[in-house]
C-alpha cells in the first residue's frame, strides 16, 4: 500500500502509536474494552489529511460503530473529532477509486488471479466493483470471476473458533469456488478474510496463494511477486 | 447453537441448501423488477417503526374495533396464558378437535402439545406443516417450515401415516394425498385455531396469507375461530397493507402477491365463524420494546429471506438453532423472548457478514442487534466472582491491554513471535506453518493452517526503511 500510494506521489506517514481499531472486542460483545481504541485511533490519526485503511472490515468497525460509541462515551470533543475524521478515512481501494478517481495505478501482474469480496466491503462500505475494476486495469492480469461472489468466506472474527464447525463448512465452499476458477492466487481488501482462506488452502495443499489488492497494485514490471507472503500485523 | 450433532446429516444440508438457493433465486427475481424497492423497504420500516412507537395506541384501537365488530379480545401476558385462554375457548366451542392454519405464534406458545394433554386433537392444514405434525418433526423456517424434508422423504411419512403404500413420488401425487387427507377434517372440524400475519388497527380486521386455501378453509368454515397474534401484528391502517403485502409475498417466497390473501373483521351473521376471538401475546415482547437498539427486532413481518440469505442457517438448518424461530431473526428474536441466559450463544451464530439486513424488507440491522446481544452475554457472563474465571473474557482484556499500549503492542509481536516457534513446521517450500494449536484455537486448525508470523513485521520494515532513507 505504501508502495502504491508513493508512487503515486503520495505523502505517507505512519503513526507509530497505533495498534488496533477495536473490531474484535466491540463485535465479540467487549464493547467496554473497545472504547479506549477508539480514543487512540482519533487521538493518532486526528491531524491526518487521509486515513488510508487496507482492511474493510476495519473501515466499517469504525463508520459503523465509532459515532455511537464516541456518544456514548458523552466526551463532546472526542465526539466531535470522531464526526470530524471519519469522512477522511478510507478504506483502500476505495481511496484510490472514490477518492482520487483511479482505476490505472501503473501495476502488472501475469497471473490468474479471481476477487473475493469481503462482507464488510461489499456490504458495509458499499465497495461496489470498484476493486474489480483497479483489477482490469492491471497490467497482464487474467481475472477471473468467482461463483457466489458476495457468499462470505466464515470467517466472522471469534466466529471461526466459537462455532468452527459452521466455518469450516462456509470456508469449504469458498475455497472450492476459489479452485473451479483455476485461479493462481485469491485476492481481496481484506487481510483477515484471507488469512482464513489462505488457511485453508495450505492445509490442502492446493498451492493457491493469497495475496492483498495492494500487493498486486504494488507490483510493475520486472517486480511482479505472486509468491510474496502476506504481511501480516503492523 | 447444536450445530455440531447436525453438520453430519448431509441429506438435510443439501436439502435446505436447494431450497434456499430455490427461493433466494425466485425472490432476486422479482425484487430486481420492482424499480421502488428500496423506496419500499424505507416506507415498510417507517410503518414498523411509527407503528412500535405507538404500539398500546394501535393495540387498543385494533381492541375497540374489532370488538364492535362483534369478535371478543383477550390479552395474554405470557405463553402459560395464551394457552389457558385458547384451551377454555376451545372447550367451551364443545369441540375436542380443532384445524389450524400455519401459524409460528402458536408454535411458540407450544399449543399442540397443550391441547394434546387435556385431549384435543389438533390436525395442521398447511401442507407443510401437516408433514411436520405427521413426521413427528419440528418446523425449521418461519415461512417454509418443512424446507429441510426433500419430496421422498414426504412421501415416505405420507405413505406411513396416511397408510396410503401405494402412494407415488410426483409432487401432484402428495398434494393430493394431503388434499383427500384435510378435506373430511375442514368439512367435519367445528373449531379453528390461526395465527396472523397483521393485525389492523383501524378496522380491527384480521389478515393472514397463504399459498394453499386451506388457511381460507380454516377461516370461514368452522362455527369458532381462534386467532392468536404478538402484539407485534399490529399495524395502523388498511392502507399499510399496500406496502407490506408487496414486501411480504416478494421476500418470503419470491411470489409478486400470495395466492391467498383473506382479511376478516369481526363476526358476519350467517357467513362463517359465530364466535371470534383474538389472543393477544406479550410473552417478553413489551420489555424489548424497552430496549432502545435491540427493539427493531419487533419490526419483522416473518418473511424469512434472512434464513435463505443467511450462510449459517444454509448450512446448518433450522433445527440447530435449537429455538421455534432460526436463522438470524430467530438468533435476535429468541434471545429477547426467553430469559437470556437460555438462549447465551444465539447472539455468537453468525459471522455478521449481514446478508440478511440487505435482504430484509423492514430493514432490521441484524447485526446491529446480534452485536448489542453479545454485549449483554459478555456484561452477564463477566458480572461476579465467576466472571474472574472466564477464560475468553481474560484473553479479551489482556488483548485490549496490549492494544492501548505502543510498547505492549511491540513486546506482543516480539513474544508472539518467540512463542508460536513451537507450534511453527516448515512445510517444505522454506514457509513456516502452524497446523495445531491449543484450546479453543484448536477449532481453527481442524481444518485450517496458520501461517507463522512475518519474520518482519510492517511496523519494522517501515522503521528500517526510515533509517536507511534517512527519514
Amino acid at each position: 500500500m505504501v508502495e502504491v500510494l508513493e508512487r503515486l506521489g503520495h505523502t505517507v506517514d505512519f503513526p507509530a502509536g497505533q495498534t488496533c481499531c477495536g473490531q474484535m472486542h466491540y463485535n465479540t460483545g467487549y464493547q467496554a474494552e473497545a472504547m479506549p481504541l477508539l480514543e487512540r485511533f482519533v487521538a493518532q490519526f486526528k491531524g491526518s489529511e487521509a486515513v488510508v485503511v487496507p482492511s474493510s472490515s476495519c473501515v466499517a468497525m469504525m463508520r459503523d460503530h465509532y459515532p455511537k460509541m464516541a456518544a456514548e462515551l458523552a466526551e463532546p470533543g472526542l465526539k466531535r473529532d470522531v464526526a470530524e475524521l471519519l469522512p477522511r478515512v478510507y478504506e483502500f481501494s476505495e481511496f484510490l477509486t472514490k477518492r482520487l478517481g483511479l482505476t490505472d495505478v501503473g501495476a502488472y501482474y501475469p497471473h490468474r488471479v479471481t476477487y473475493h469480496a469481503s462482507c464488510h466491503g461489499l456490504r458495509n462500505l458499499g465497495l461496489g466493483d470498484g476493486p474489480q475494476q483497479l483489477l482490469k486495469a492491471v497490467r497482464g492480469i487474467d481475472l477471473v470471476e468467482i461463483q457466489g461472489l458476495e457468499q462470505c468466506c466464515g470467517f466472522g472474527g471469534t466466529f471461526a473458533v466459537k462455532n468452527a464447525e459452521v466455518s469450516s463448512a462456509m470456508l469449504a465452499e469458498k475455497t472450492n469456488a476459489i479452485l473451479n476458477t483455476r485461479a493462481e492466487a485469491c485476492t481481496a481488501c481484506d487481510n483477515s478474510c484471507l488469512m482464513h482462506i489462505e488457511g485453508a488452502l495450505h492445509r490442502q495443499r492446493t498451492g493457491v496463494r493469497t495475496v492483498h489488492l495492494a500487493e498486486i497494485l504494488a507490483s510493475t514490471e520486472g517486480g511482479a511477486r505472486v509468491a510474496a507472503p502476506v504481511k501480516v500485523g503492523l | 447453537m447444536a450445530a455440531r450433532s447436525l453438520m453430519g446429516d448431509t441429506q438435510l444440508r443439501k436439502n435446505v441448501r436447494h431450497a434456499t438457493d430455490v427461493i433466494q433465486a425466485k425472490r432476486r427475481r422479482v425484487v430486481d423488477e420492482m424499480p421502488d424497492w428500496q423506496a419500499l423497504r424505507e416506507s415498510g420500516r417507517q410503518i414498523r417503526e411509527h407503528t412500535m412507537l405507538h404500539l398500546e395506541e394501535y393495540l387498543e384501537e385494533f381492541e375497540r374495533n374489532c370488538t364492535a365488530a362483534g369478535g371478543t379480545v383477550h390479552w395474554a401476558p405470557d405463553a402459560a396464558a395464551a394457552r389457558e385462554i385458547i384451551l377454555r375457548l376451545v372447550k367451551a366451542s364443545g369441540s375436542d378437535e380443532v384445524i389450524k392454519i400455519k401459524s409460528m405464534t402458536t408454535e411458540e406458545i407450544q399449543l399442540n402439545r397443550a391441547l394434546e394433554a387435556v385431549g384435543v386433537k389438533a390436525y395442521e392444514t398447511d401442507l407443510a406443516e401437516l408433514i411436520i405434525q405427521l413426521g413427528q418433526d419440528q418446523p425449521s423456517h418461519i415461512v417454509v417450515p418443512a424446507l429441510h424434508k426433500n419430496r421422498q422423504q414426504i412421501r415416505a411419512i405420507f405413505q406411513r401415516e396416511m397408510n396410503l403404500p401405494e402412494l407415488g413420488e410426483t409432487a401432484q401425487d402428495l398434494a393430493d394425498a394431503a388434499r383427500r387427507f384435510l378435506r373430511e377434517k375442514f368439512l367435519r372440524v367445528k373449531t379453528g385455531v390461526s395465527g396472523a400475519n397483521f393485525l389492523i388497527a383501524e378496522t380491527g380486521g384480521v389478515c393472514v396469507v397463504e399459498s394453499e386455501g386451506n388457511g381460507r378453509m380454516c377461516l370461514t368454515l368452522p362455527e369458532t375461530l381462534i386467532t392468536v397474534a404478538g402484539i407485534d401484528k399490529v399495524v395502523p391502517r388498511f392502507q399499510d397493507l399496500e406496502v407490506l403485502l408487496q414486501l411480504l409475498p416478494r421476500s418470503a417466497t419470491g411470489e409478486r402477491m400470495n395466492p391467498y390473501n383473506s382479511i376478516w373483521t369481526g363476526v358476519r351473521q350467517g357467513d362463517g365463524p359465530q364466535s371470534f376471538h383474538v389472543v393477544l401475546l406479550d410473552n417478553g415482547r413489551s420489555s424489548m420494546l424497552a430496549d432502545e437498539e435491540a427493539k427493531q427486532t419487533l419490526n419483522c413481518i416473518r418473511c424469512g429471506a434472512c434464513q435463505n440469505a443467511c450462510p449459517v442457517y444454509r448450512q446448518t438448518g433450522g433445527h440447530a438453532y435449537g429455538s421455534v424461530y432460526a436463522g438470524p431473526i430467530g438468533a435476535i428474536l429468541t434471545p429477547q423472548l426467553q430469559q437470556m441466559e437460555h438462549a447465551q450463544s444465539l447472539p455468537y451464530a453468525s459471522s455478521l457478514c449481514g446478508a440478511c439486513y440487505e435482504v430484509c424488507p423492514v430493514k432490521i440491522n441484524i447485526p446491529e442487534v446480534l452485536i448489542h446481544l453479545r454485549n449483554k452475554v459478555v456484561k452477564q457472563d463477566t458480572a461476579g466472582v465467576a466472571g474472574l474465571f472466564n477464560a475468553e473474557a481474560a484473553a479479551m482484556k489482556t488483548m485490549a491491554m496490549i492494544f492501548r499500549s505502543e510498547r505492549r503492542f511491540r513486546a506482543a509481536q516480539r513474544l508472539g513471535r518467540v512463542a508460536e516457534g513451537p507450534l511453527v513446521r516448515n512445510d517444505g517450500s522454506g514457509e513456516g506453518w502452524i497446523g495445531w494449536l491449543p484450546g479453543l484455537l484448536g477449532g481453527w486448525t481442524a481444518v485450517r493452517d496458520l501461517r507463522e508470523m512475518p519474520k518482519q513485521t510492517f511496523r519494522e520494515w517501515w522503521e528500517e526503511r526510515g533509517t536507511r532513507d534517512g527519514q
